[in-house]
């Protein structure tokens, strides 16, 4: 398959008052068309300001893209003018937001907000515009799909607002979708019903994915690949397979260790990973995890371990990867 | 929205009801009547029985509330005879009275309104557009000096630079007309009149409607449904003017409500610099007098509009936000 989105050594800056925060620190993946990617992490750790990097949405001030390249099909997203990365919001790359309540106008009606993307992207006339928003809705799962347009956002529940979203940003038949953290504010209910509508679509329509979660089991049941990001940087990639059964870096073992799994027994007691993330201003020349890692060396602190292919495509940063299997087995 | 707008109309009923309750009990409250400023107000020795007729003659005497002939149905029974009495000083008609400074006050009042959001809504857009640039800190000293400069000291400042301009090209110095013309009659007088005290007053209110929108807007562009219009793809003056302003708008109809309702009847020193026969100077001068009679109509008259005004508001709000005409 085809590269449609390549990352290379991207790095975004915010400048504040407290120093400048290395939000992403050079990183580097690609999506595959209609591949799902999951960037998993927690809190905090870049993985939607490396989205929102994507289609150039960080505000600048105080954000910047300091380095790095983002070719899209081919194009530099970097490079291009202000003019022709708006052109390619909405239409070839889309994102559905983290908060549902809150993505929406207030004062626009659904169908505004449809159609108007629709208008400007695809350059049909209203009526075409409305006809494709109400077989959007019904995509999404929204029935009843005239009246629906004509409602404001504030009559729908968190979850049909998640679908409008969806529907927003399937709208122009984009290639690629950035999903960022799609159902962190939904119901657990819910949260099924739109990963299991996201992945349905991607799969009929062949769009990419990107889906952006801290949640374990969401990788483990939608994504293809996985990236796992810690402190700006990427630590760990591989095949969702891969990642969820043989980890290679000791932040991939402890977050999985931190998460029930149904395949254990149920009296086994959840690991946390102890301490905090470090500081994005005050990074230093070692390993950013090893303040919080059982597994560390005298080699950590000195230098920053390289991303490396360990085995057939799968990648991790750290200095004693190789040993993981056997720290692992030992510690469990 | 029809059920919207009836059921704020009569919810004006009871505001109306208690305002003039208050102002008839209020201005009672003050020692002393229009009689004994005529007659006594000099300090000269006044005949106790001829304040006494004085009174007689202007109802006066007469029971304030309890009762049915009282000063208060006097007062209340004037709205529903359509007669709102006269002049407790001059005699003239009530009606006549503020009909010869209405047009003027609320002539001024729209022209000052006009003035004041043709400048704040785009400035304060582009102030928080451009925040923190060259542009934002303009117009931010611009609003910051409309608020800090008192509106009849440029007032005085206008006069004086139109007097040494004109004497300076024209070689004879003009002044703005003192008598008020109708729009109507002749809009060129009526404009060279009013446009420079419209501007005084425009400009402070606008420097308090642009730091609003400023603000209101700047809050605004920082929410997630507008970085869901800009990953939509869609045009920054489609974000800014169709997205963005419609939600920051709300804030701003209301201070620039507030401040239209106000200057009806409380432009009372700029009127005085510009030589202007408003309903600020006509209030002054009845409340001196102790014409109670007039001083009640005219609070009534500013009650009204403020009433009136807070209805436009409501009615606007719940055409730019759907949660309030759905609610």
């Amino acid at each position: 398959m085809a590269k449609l989105l390549d990352i290379k050594n991207l790095r975004t800056q915010f400048r504040t008052s407290g120093g400048v925060v290395k939000a992403v620190d050079g990183i580097s993946y690609d999506v595959e068309e209609g591949e799902t990617v999951a960037i998993v992490g927690e809190s905090g750790c870049g993985k939607s300001v490396s989205a929102m990097s994507v289609l150039r949405l960080i505000p600048d001030p105080p954000g910047r893209i300091v380095e790095g390249s983002i070719e899209f099909q081919g194009r530099d997203l970097l490079q291009l003018s202000a003019e022709e990365i708006r052109k390619i919001r909405g239409a070839q790359i889309s994102m559905v937001f983290q908060e549902p309540m809150t993505s929406l106008n207030p004062v626009l009606s659904i169908g505004q907000q449809l159609t108007e993307t629709i208008c400007l992207h695809l350059g049909v006339s209203e009526q075409e515009a409305n006809k494709r928003s109400r077989d959007l809705l019904g995509m999404v799962g929204i029935s009843d799909a005239a009246r629906r347009l004509k409602q404001y956002p504030h009559h729908l529940s968190g979850g049909m607002r998640q679908r409008v979203m969806i529907a927003l940003a399937l709208s122009c038949e984009p290639k690629l979708i950035i999903a960022d953290e799609p159902t962190t504010a939904l119901d657990v209910t819910i949260q099924a019903q739109i990963l299991e509508l996201m992945k349905d679509l991607s799969r009929r329509l062949g769009v990419a994915l990107i889906i952006i979660t801290h949640n374990l089991g969401v990788v483990a049941r939608y994504a293809d690949r996985v990236n796992v990001m810690y402190a700006g940087k990427i630590v760990e990639m591989g095949s969702a397979e891969q990642v969820y059964h043989n980890p290679q870096h000791p932040y991939t073992v402890g977050l999985l260790a931190s998460v029930p799994r149904m395949d254990q027994h149920r009296g086994k007691r959840l690991v946390p990973i102890e301490g905090q993330p470090p500081d994005l201003t005050r990074l230093d020349a070692g390993c950013a995890y090893r303040a919080r890692c059982r597994w560390a060396v005298d080699r950590c602190t000195a230098e920053i371990p390289p991303l490396e292919e360990l085995a057939d495509k799968q990648f991790a940063a750290c200095w004693r990867s190789g040993e993981m299997q056997a720290l692992r087995r030992e510690a469990s | 929205m029809y059920k919207y707008v009836v059921k704020r109309l009569l919810m004006m009923i009871p505001t109306l009801i208690g305002a003039a309750v208050l102002v008839f009990l209020l201005l009672r409250a003050i020692p002393g009547d229009v009689c004994e400023v005529r007659l006594a107000g000099t300090g000269l020795y006044a005949d106790p029985a001829e304040i006494e007729l004085c009174q007689k003659s202007l109802g006066l005497d007469k029971p304030l509330i309890l009762g049915l002939d009282t000063q208060f149905t006097d007062f209340v029974g004037g709205y529903f005879t359509f007669d709102l009495g006269e002049s407790m000083w001059t005699g003239k008609p009530i009606t006549y009275e503020i009909g010869l400074r209405f047009k003027l006050s609320l002539q001024m009042a729209i022209m000052a309104t006009v003035v004041a959001v043709a400048i704040a809504i785009p400035l304060g857009i582009i102030s928080a557009v451009k925040q923190d640039t060259w542009i934002d800190y303009a117009v931010r000293a611009f609003s910051i000096a409309g608020i800090a400069i008192p509106s009849f000291w440029l007032g005085i400042m206008i006069i004086l630079g139109l007097l040494i301009f004109t004497q300076a090209w024209l070689g004879e110095p003009w002044m703005p007309p003192i008598d008020y013309v109708s729009p109507l009659e002749d809009p060129w007088r009526n404009l060279s009149q009013l446009i420079w005290p419209a501007v005084a007053t425009g400009y402070r209110y606008s420097a308090v409607a642009t730091r609003m929108t400023r603000s209101a807007m700047l809050e605004v562009l920082r929410e997630d449904y507008v970085r869901t219009a800009r990953a939509k793809g869609l045009m920054e003056k489609v974000i800014i003017n169709h997205h963005a302003l419609k939600n920051a708008l709300l804030p701003v109809v209301t201070i620039i409500a507030i401040e239209f309702a106000f200057l009806i009847g409380g432009l009372v020193v700029t009127e005085q610099v510009f030589n202007l026969n408003g309903l600020g100077k006509l209030f002054v001068e009845s409340v001196g007098n102790q014409d109670f009679a007039l001083t009640q109509q005219l609070v009534m008259l500013v009650v009204l509009v403020f009433v009136f005004t807070n209805l436009v508001v409501d009615v606007f709000y719940a055409w730019l936000d759907p949660r309030i005409r759905y609610s």
